[in-house]
């Protein structure tokens, strides 16, 4: 059978004219293999359909050859991982850099103040020539401004010429003044005395503030660095190398980007698992902390799946390959994890519209200033007054800070989130989950394990020896979930027993099953199959099974030879950790209301144990989002906890949807926050994680407002007319490069974010 | 008022118009994006103290390929920002990264610089 027809892309080197494409379509066209082709001259690329059995990559560049054209080889495609170790080389080396243009600055700014400050002792200036001490700060000046400070005057320069104005603008307008000014004070100072001007210089000033702000871009960097270490954390969990099997039995080691589908892989005790697959032999615990949060190892056995990142305690196994690369647990937890890094909160909107409109609305104010002041201070002093303040404000106003109050509290609570099991989709998600107050549970597979098991066992005068495996024999052969319990149950109690054949089955729609083992009639299923055929229940039977009826247990009813001999209680159990979480959560002031398909006992039963009061029984699967519906026409924010494909319109529907992580992917998609482990406490780290969050945001964005609204005016000199205060722009400077690392430090306090 | 004082005020006032003006009125330069024969709408974008082009017109449904080359190595721009697609990308100075996209919804989305200064705009059609 041919294959399907393959699709691909070439980029083409050498066409001058449209005809050009039409001579590379041609010979493309009628190379054996190709469907269609199609050359676009604009974008110097072909698109060409082949059959992959017929035509290969190197065919089709023969083709291409042929017309008299070449196939630009593209470079292949470097990993992920590759390009972010690119990446972070690029990053220390600009970091180095910018350290290096920091420590020029600040030496030579260490030099430039104590001679600037000569002018406060009058004895020690006579004795030097001030036009020639101010020769000597302008040498001195000259390399901060040109080394340490060029990319500032760069940088505003490119975004000038895009109508962008960003800190830089700011920074280098303001000293690029100060600078500007001193020079012409030193060089014609005449002109200044002529006007009664006093020639200060403020080359102090400019290296200063210039150092100043270099140190808040050293300490930036190195917060930031931090923000994203979880995720660096996350990628180099990966297994560098895995042991394939061969074919042939063989085992060797290969990098973890060749092993493919299918491959069966070893593992010893004390190893990473390579990649995500199922076991196929061996058993074992492995500690899946890094993907789940959960730090008690799992135990593994065959048909269990496996995946790559998590760590092999005790046993040694083989799993055969079922996901590789991008496809592996591991790349989609990191994939989402960077797609929530790239949501931006809506708490941060108005942030961003202040940030849009900020600097030149800054530069306007400073030129508001320094006309103000020119306008209003004494004719002696208004030139220099005019300037400082001008330059103060430029300073002082950069909004770096709330330009990074919300990402980076993101950035550190999402990395946090992943190594506690929980993945948050985006941003809002986070804020979303900080308002809720009511925790909507799906009972199934959410509080209880979801699925059913034996809890009691009665069998008056026989013994469980004799009949669990008569039992377990007809059980086998069912494919109904009660069934697999009832096997499983047989198998725990007595793993040593050996296994009866059952012979002559027969499942009975909706009654149960009935089998011949070991020659005698076996009969499994409720009231009405052992009614249908005709067996009666001695008078203690029907008292016990009443009994379990009460505790909202399913009744299973076995007879062996036409006598009805024992029972079986069935249940979906609680899940150990469902009530203490519940509780945490009720202790957050959160109510945690159940719904579940179980009838109103069942539901009272369960919710009584886990300590919930507020509950809603018979919910068909198509009415679970109108539940939600109802809490929240009731005013309330409700985040709605569920597992199945049956979940998703109430994950949906909800203001907040967790998914828990051993569910389907349809209700991943439909849910905010996914939890990897199969635990209610993943719902109560989510919450507390994202209250600590916003939190922070709302810290992080307070200072950063404040500190812009307050010292804008400060910094023009609105306080001068009433306790004569002026802001220096050194202090100026300061403050500034103070108030983007404080916000990256309280954004990293969200590192210290514990599970309670 | 002396002469100095109404040469300053009067420049002053006049370079805060020219200020406002040019940062947030005057005209900007939009580009459309070129299709490929695969159908992929493909620009290029440069980034050096901002994006050009700043505003990219492209059309709903077809998947967009944007290669940002950034031609400086100034800290401003080392992320991108695209909010409404959730895509934040470290850009390499001096390296094109490519940026892959399916607008599915006509509207303007905005892309800025890690701090929300350097800004464009994604205009799908």
């Amino acid at each position: 059978m041919a294959s399907s027809p393959e699709t691909t892309t070439l980029d083409i080197e050498g066409m001058t004219c449209a005809s050009c494409a039409s001579f590379v379509e041609k010979s493309l066209s009628r190379a054996p293999g190709v469907q269609s082709a199609s050359v676009n001259f604009a974008t110097e690329k072909a698109t060409v359909q082949y059959l992959p059995e017929l035509a290969t990559p190197a065919t089709l560049k023969e083709a291409v050859i042929n017309a008299g054209y070449g196939v630009l080889e593209r470079a292949p495609d470097t990993s992920a991982a590759e390009r972010s170790a690119e990446i972070d080389r690029q990053k220390a080396r600009a970091y180095h850099k910018l350290k290096r243009r920091f420590w020029v600055a600040a030496a030579l700014a260490l030099l430039i103040m104590p001679l600037s400050m000569l002018m406060l002792w009058p004895a020690l200036l006579e004795r030097v020539s001030l036009p020639v001490l101010n020769y000597v700060l302008l040498a001195l000046t000259l390399p901060v401004l040109l080394y340490s400070g060029r990319e500032f005057y760069v940088s505003a320069w490119n975004g000038f010429r895009h109508r962008a104005a960003n800190m830089d603008t700011l920074i280098a307008v303001g000293t690029g003044a100060a600078f500007l000014y001193s020079l012409a004070a030193t060089v014609a100072p005449g002109y200044f005395l002529r006007r009664g001007i006093m020639p200060e210089v403020y080359f102090d000033t400019t290296a200063t503030i210039i150092a100043l702000i270099l140190l808040g871009k050293v300490l930036e960097m190195r917060a930031k660095t931090q923000t994203s270490a979880a995720m660096k954390a996350l990628l180099g969990l990966q297994a560098k190398t895995a042991r394939v099997v061969r074919p042939g039995g063989q085992e060797v080691d290969v990098p973890i980007e060749q092993v493919q589908l299918h491959d069966v892989v070893v593992v010893r005790p004390g190893e990473k698992v390579a990649t995500d697959g199922l076991i196929t032999e061996g058993h074992s615990f492995l500690d899946e902390a890094m993907l789940t949060g959960e730090s008690l190892p799992v135990e593994k056995t065959v048909g269990a799946a496996v995946f790559g990142a998590t760590l092999n305690k005790t046993g040694s196994f083989r799993f055969r390959v079922t996901k590789v690369g991008a496809d592996t647990m591991l790349a989609q937890i990191v994939q989402m994890v960077e797609d929530a890094q790239g949501s931006r909160a809506p708490i941060q909107r108005l942030a961003d519209k202040v940030s849009a409109v900020f600097v030149p609305t800054v530069v306007v104010i400073a030129i508001l200033t320094f006309v103000l002041w020119f306008d209003l201070a004494p004719v002696s002093t208004r030139l220099p007054l005019a300037l400082v303040n001008f330059v103060a404000v430029l300073i002082i106003a950069c909004p770096c800070a709330l330009g990074l109050a919300t990402p980076t509290a993101i950035m550190v609570s999402t990395g946090k989130g992943a190594e506690h099991g929980v993945l948050i989709r985006n941003a809002e998600a986070l804020e979303k989950a900080y308002r809720v107050n009511t925790v909507l549970l799906d009972k199934t597979g959410t509080i209880t394990r979801g699925e059913p098991a034996v809890t009691d066992f009665v069998a008056p005068g026989s013994s469980a020896t004799d009949l669990l495996p008569l039992i377990a024999a007809v059980e086998r052969q069912s494919e109904h979930p009660l069934a697999e319990a009832v096997v499983r149950y047989a198998a725990a109690q007595m793993p040593a027993a050996e296994s009866l054949a059952a012979t002559a089955f027969r499942a009975v729609e909706g009654k149960g099953a009935a089998a011949l083992v070991d020659g005698r009639a076996v009969l499994i299923g409720n009231r009405r199959l052992l009614a249908d055929e005709g067996v009666s229940l001695s008078a203690d039977l029907e008292a016990r099974a009443k009994d379990l009826l009460a505790e909202a247990k399913t009744v299973l009813y076995v007879a062996v030879a036409g006598q009805a001999v024992a029972l079986l209680g069935v249940a979906d159990t609680v899940r150990d950790t469902s009530a203490a979480a519940i509780g945490k959560l009720q202790r957050l002031g959160i109510e945690v209301v159940m719904m579940t398909g179980d009838n109103p006992q069942t539901a009272a039963q369960v919710a009584a144990q886990v300590g919930i009061t507020r509950y809603f029984a018979e919910v068909l699967p198509a009415d679970k989002a109108g539940k939600v519906k109802e809490l929240q026409a009731e005013g309330r924010t409700v985040a709605m906890v569920g597992d199945g494909i049956n979940d998703a319109p109430a994950l949906a529907q909800a203001d907040i949807g967790l998914a828990i992580g051993s569910g389907t992917d349809v209700a991943m998609e439909a849910a905010g926050i996914t939890l990897m482990r199969s635990d209610l406490n993943g719902v109560v780290t989510a919450i507390e994680l994202s209250r600590q969050t916003i939190r922070t945001i709302k810290q992080n964005l307070f200072f950063a407002f404040i500190y812009n609204t307050l010292g804008i005016p400060i910094a023009a000199g609105l306080l001068y007319p009433v306790f004569g205060w002026l802001l220096s722009p050194m202090l100026a400077a300061g403050a500034m490069a103070l108030s983007s690392v404080s916000v990256l430090t309280n954004s990293l306090r969200l590192r210290g974010f514990t599970n309670q | 008022m002396d002469s100095a004082e109404l040469i300053v005020t009067a420049g002053g006032l006049a370079l805060a118009a020219f200020v406002l003006w040019y940062f947030f009125f005057s005209a900007r330069r939009t580009a459309a994006a070129v299709s490929s024969s695969g159908g992929v709408q493909e620009v290029a974008i440069t980034v050096k103290g901002g994006y050009s082009p700043d505003v990219i017109e492209v059309e709903r449904g077809k998947p967009v390929q944007l290669s940002f080359y950034r031609d400086e190595e100034s800290s401003c721009s080392e992320e991108l920002l695209m909010p409404d697609f959730r895509i934040r990308r470290d850009l390499p100075a001096f390296k094109t990264t490519l940026v892959e996209l399916l607008p599915q919804q006509a509207g303007r989305f905005e892309f800025t610089c890690g701090m929300g200064m350097l800004r464009g705009s994604l205009v799908v059609k």
